[in-house]
């Protein structure tokens, strides 16, 4: 069990592991592969560095370009991507 | 400009179809020859300060290399928000899905062809055309 917010983010990032990430995806219907992990390991580095999370930033992560990433999580990435990462929901613009 | 771009991809990024209209001097933002090197204002523009927050005089945004010094000023502040350039913002938004288009009207004003515009433009439009575009329910348009 995990706590989380009203929003369904992590309320304790220390609960995250790759099951309950996977857990997440599948409520908001995704398959995580191992792209999406590499994405995921990335926020949650730059979140531990304390830099702030960017779409841009993800594009310029070798990891995927921007169409990747609105692929590899349809709709909303980073708002997504975050929820599932278990840390906290971005305050970005870009 | 930049308030359309960053409400543009700011709806992009949460999933909402967005579709951006430029015209008139908005041109300049998706025309291959000028995307690249926009100007901030540093005349008329109400938004200046000085470094500190003092008014900038406007006499002083007409001298020789002012408006370049301050163009540049706003350049290095936007990379270091993470701020992309007017070309990266306009690949961001049709990566996520958005669309752009351009005034087919203003184009004919300023003698642009569509080969003058960004690659990521996707079509010329009339504005009733662009309006078309707009009429399912929900649907917001919003001026900048």
């Amino acid at each position: 069990m995990v706590d989380v917010n009203d929003e369904g983010y992590l309320e304790n990032a220390n609960q995250w592991t790759k099951e309950v990430a996977a857990a997440i995806a599948k409520e908001n219907n995704l398959e995580l592969t191992d792209k999406h992990y590499h994405v995921l390991d990335f926020l949650r580095e730059r979140v531990a560095k304390g830099e702030a999370l960017t779409i841009r930033s993800v594009g310029k992560s070798g990891i995927v370009d921007i169409k990747g990433f609105y692929e590899l999580f349809p709709g909303a990435p980073l708002k997504l991507a975050t929820k599932i990462a278990g840390i906290k929901k971005p305050l970005s613009c870009v | 400009m930049y308030a359309a771009l960053v409400m543009a991809n700011g709806a992009v990024m949460e999933g909402i179809e967005t579709k951006v209209f430029f015209t008139f001097f908005g041109l300049d933002a998706i025309t291959k020859k000028q995307m690249s090197s926009l100007h901030t204002a540093s005349v008329g523009n109400p938004a200046m300060r000085m470094p500190g927050g003092l008014p900038f005089p406007t006499l002083l945004g007409v001298l020789p290399g002012v408006e370049a010094g301050v163009s540049k000023m706003m350049r290095a502040e936007m990379e270091k928000l993470d701020i992309p350039t007017v070309p990266e913002f306009l690949e961001m938004i049709t990566a996520g899905g958005g669309e752009i288009y351009a005034c087919k009207l203003a184009m004919d004003m300023f003698k642009l062809k569509k080969s003058d515009l960004s690659d990521e433009v996707k079509d010329v439009l009339t504005v009733g055309q662009f309006y078309e575009l707009c009429g399912g329910q929900g649907t917001q348009i919003i001026f900048t």
